[in-house]
């Protein structure tokens, strides 16, 4: 492998990886919050694509718009889904608001199915995305270099959000106990939507930027990268968003330098991420940079 | 004569990171008596409790049943060498009839498998039978015989609880250990505890372990006790020794203590 | 109730349906064959996930996976070397894949057997994880399972799958199954085993200190539950004849356990009825997928709308009545005497 390859292959690696934990993050801090796993985050990522793709073919809006307004909508869709599926069984079985989730995620595809069609569609690139710049020898996409800046980005906003304001405190504040935090006045509900919120806009931003990366769209182009995302947070450490990155941008150089080092095993490289799971929740659960709380006896 | 030791603990300690739970927990309980273990709460009673059962692994310390080391060994591994416990917040199976509630107890010392029973096989038939049967003597040693058939938490509390020592006595244990048996209970329950409690070591050869903050059922039943605070343990010896012991009473300062009438 | 009442109730009640299916074979079209077929199987796969879930509280997403194995193996026995032969063309088979050939039954049970072996595998690492991490890591598996058949070409010819696989999976043999099934989860769950599963399910600490090998039970349910799921998916492959990995992706878990939860975790005879109720609904709701001709103006089909009232469905059942149909109450023969003669219960 020359090196011009190899840093291709980096570059790469870095792209997916960005894009992996963008929407890592959305389901570690949903997780932290609630102990659940947001089945349906997959499908907001993928929503988020759509809205771009039909606010500008469908209203012809202009591009900056488009994006914003997707990304709004797509936070608005995901507050929407805590509150009528997840809220109401919050003093239920954990297992309840999984399957609640679970059946979000598959009722989000459909819809998408019925009203997108399952027919991949195109998505519009820009040319000065598109046109390949030369940097020491090595053609790159800009865009390859545009989504790991603009995913560092958003992330340094979001750590900004979590570890400087109030809302970010109350985040943390119930991610260590609900309990307490209600009683002590946090707005739980509030703070609970914003995380929501939060979260999906991240997942959207990376829908769009996946949708740019690998222009086409299907309806059921969440599921994968939204396993393997979640995947990702939990090899990181559930709960941790520091480790929703981490785990994002391994598993990224893992899927694309693996296969690049071994290309026969490529046809594997959707189980990598289910290796990895396995692997990880055998070894230590808790993630590199997790800690769980003890089962009272 | 020596009076047998049938259990012993030697240095039983618990560290969950910087917080020392329980330090230097030794005691060594004779065959066939009952043993107090008080202390304020939060003093590390159950987590006593948690270690000699398997739950935890002490970071120091060995636990022994009978001369046999079952130090950090699984809690099913203590319940099968004869150990059997209640818990301080009950815990039944809720969804299982109190009859199936001890006879999950029973399963322990069951000889017959799930093959033999789904063919139907003489030797699991006779087994169950058997197994009913003794689950329903004891409901009938805590007076709950007539509730065989209803859902164990539908039971009122006093109930509840004397069906997890029916449950635990189904397991056929050398040693028990009550988590706070008196809990929620009046004046006159606490009495037909105390007796209870003396019937069943009788009745069904035991050794017993109580965890209790009831005072009057502490010295009415219990012939060595040791008390805990922070985890150390401050004071041991017979229930006279501990009353007028000036450490036990200070640890309790601020509760009310009576001494028993 | 005497025992042999209840025996002989049983009986006649098998009898019934061996009449039933009788008369089905001969006055019902190919297509209620079908679904008859297809309710058979789901209840299968019903009583084996209810069995892992419903009764012992382990949240096992990995019977797509369990599935596939007995699809699969049961597949390569069933049909012929020559069969194979023709449909191996990429890649050879391997000769113990070409060569196998055994008896529907013989095939059968293997399938289910190297499911539940699979299953005993996987569970020894992945059992002492809890709830959700549980569900998530047999998701996993399920998915390694899919992509280990996409890339295996010489076993399971990839991604072509099979095709022409024998059907032998009639009435005769799905309700068979259908009966054994019942039979032996009803005893297991009856037996002293089943209330260790149930208390497995209920409070597991307390079963740890009242002597239980949680681990090691939580193991055989697992593989018990396996077996049959294993024995549900080489049906699955002899009724529809066609098997490829993209049938046993994860939407296939999701419709059994909407079954179980719709039923009733807990409950055999949930499950019972939900398996007929949803692969009823499942096949009814197909006419919304399909175009509806008015004369010369066609409506068109929707396709996914099935999948969209499905998962909507879901969403009610767990968010208004998360009990299922019978929560984890069961038919008793004594039960519905008790109904008929207007006697209360007394519990």
């Amino acid at each position: 492998m020359t090196a011009a390859m190899f840093i291709q292959h980096f570059l790469n690696s870095l792209t997916l990886g960005s894009l992996y934990a963008l929407i890592a993050i959305g389901y570690t801090m949903v997780y932290g919050i609630l102990r659940l796993i947001n089945f349906a985050h997959g499908e907001i990522f993928m929503l988020g694509a759509y809205f771009v793709f039909y606010g500008l073919t469908l209203v012809n809006l202009p591009w900056p718009v488009a994006i914003v307004l997707s990304i709004l909508v797509t936070a608005g869709l995901g507050i929407l889904v805590d509150q009528v599926a997840y809220r109401p069984l919050r003093d239920a079985p954990r297992i309840s608001a999984l399957i609640s989730a679970i059946g979000v995620s598959f009722f989000l595809q459909n819809v998408a199915i019925v009203f997108f069609q399952a027919i991949p569609r195109e998505v519009y690139r820009p040319s000065w995305l598109e046109d390949p710049i030369l940097i020491s020898g090595v053609r790159v996409l800009p865009l390859t270099l545009f989504v790991p800046v603009l995913s560092f980005l958003l992330m340094m906003g979001l750590v900004y959000i979590v570890y400087r304001t109030k809302a970010g405190l109350g985040m943390r504040a119930i991610s260590r106990d609900i309990e307490t935090s209600y009683l002590m006045g946090v707005p739980v509900n509030r703070v609970i939507a914003l995380t929501f919120g939060i979260g999906s806009a991240l997942a959207a931003a990376s829908g769009i930027m996946w949708a740019l990366r690998y222009p086409q769209l299907q309806p059921i182009m969440g599921v994968i990268p939204g396993f393997k995302a979640f995947i990702a947070a939990v090899f990181g450490g559930i709960g941790s968003i520091q480790g929703a990155v981490i785990g994002g941008v391994a598993l990224g150089f893992i899927e694309i330098m693996t296969v690049a080092f071994f290309p026969e095993l490529a046809g594997y490289r959707d189980a990598f991420a289910f290796i990895l799971l396995i692997l990880i929740l055998l070894v230590k659960p808790t993630g590199l940079l997790g800690a769980k709380p003890e089962d009272k006896v | 004569m020596n009076p047998e030791i049938i259990f012993e603990a030697k240095g039983l300690t618990m560290r969950f990171g910087g917080l020392t739970a329980v330090s230097e927990f030794s005691a060594a309980i004779e065959k066939g008596s009952i043993t107090g273990l008080i202390g304020p709460n939060g003093a590390g009673k159950t987590t006593c409790f948690n270690m000699i059962t398997g739950f935890y692994r002490p970071t120091e310390g060995q636990v022994f049943l009978k001369g046999r080391d079952l130090t950090g060994k699984p809690p099913y591994t203590a319940c099968k060498a004869g150990i059997a416990r209640t818990f301080q917040n009950i815990r039944l199976f809720n969804n299982e009839t109190v009859l199936e509630n001890v006879m999950i107890g029973c399963h322990l010392r069951q000889k017959s498998n799930w093959f033999q029973a789904v063919l139907f096989m003489p030797g699991y038939i006779k087994e169950d039978r058997a197994m009913r049967e003794r689950s329903l003597e004891l409901l009938e040693t805590v007076g709950l015989a007539h509730l065989a058939n209803e859902q164990a938490d539908s039971l009122p509390y006093g109930a509840q609880r004397r069906l997890e020592i029916a449950r635990a006595l189904a397991t056929e244990p050398h040693f028990l250990l009550l988590d706070e048996p008196a809990a929620g209970m009046n004046p006159q329950e606490s009495q037909e505890l105390m007796q209870f409690v003396r019937d069943i070591r009788t009745d069904f050869d035991l050794t017993i372990l109580v965890i209790e903050h009831d005072m009057k059922v502490v010295m009415g039943i219990c012939e060595h006790i040791y008390v805990l605070d922070y985890g150390v343990t401050i004071a041991q010896g017979k229930p006279e020794e501990i009353q007028s012991n000036p450490k036990v009473i200070e640890a309790y300062l601020g509760e009310e203590y009576v001494s028993h009438a | 109730m005497k025992t042999s009442t209840k025996i002989s109730l049983n009986l006649a009640v098998v009898a019934a349906l061996g009449l039933f299916l009788l008369w089905a074979q001969g006055a019902l079209d190919g297509y209620k064959i079908q679904i008859l077929n297809l309710i058979a199987v789901n209840i299968i796969l019903a009583m084996s996930l209810n069995l892992i879930y419903g009764f012992t509280g382990m949240f096992s997403l990995g019977h797509a996976g369990f599935m596939a194995i007995g699809a699969y193996v049961c597949s390569i026995m069933i049909m012929s070397p020559e069969q194979k032969e023709m449909l191996f063309i990429l890649d050879a088979a391997y000769p113990w894949v070409q060569n196998a050939h055994a008896p529907f039954l013989v095939a059968t049970i293997a399938g289910g057997l190297v499911a539940a072996a699979a299953a005993a595998l996987i569970g020894l690492p992945l059992l002492r994880l809890g709830d959700d991490y549980l569900g998530i890591a047999t998701l996993g598996f399920a998915e390694i399972i899919r992509v280990i058949a996409n890339n295996i070409p010489r076993v399971t010819n990839g991604a072509l799958g099979f095709k022409g696989i024998p059907d032998y999976a009639n009435l005769w043999w799905n309700f068979g199954w259908c009966v054994v099934t019942f039979y032996v989860i009803v005893r297991l769950v009856k037996c002293n085993t089943g209330n260790v599963f149930k208390a497995i399910r209920d409070n597991e600490i307390a079963a740890k200190a009242m002597g239980v090998n949680v681990f090691g039970y939580k193991l055989l349910s697992f593989t018990i539950g396996a077996f049959f799921a294993g024995v549900g998916g080489a049906l699955l492959a002899s009724l529809l004849t066609t098997i490829d990995p993209k049938m046993f992706l994860f939407t296939l878990t999701f419709n059994v356990l909407m079954i179980v939860v719709t039923g009733g975790l807990g409950s055999i005879t949930g499950s019972i009825l939900a398996g007929i109720g949803i692969t009823a609904l499942l096949e009814w709701l197909r006419f919304v997928e399909n175009p509806i001709y008015f004369g010369d103006f066609e409506l068109p089909g929707i396709p996914g709308m099935r999948m969209v009232v499905f998962s909507l469905a879901l969403i009610c059942i767990i968010l208004f009545r998360r009990e299922g149909l019978m929560g984890m109450r069961e038919f008793s023969w004594q039960g519905a005497r008790n109904l008929f003669s207007g006697k209360r219960r007394a519990s």
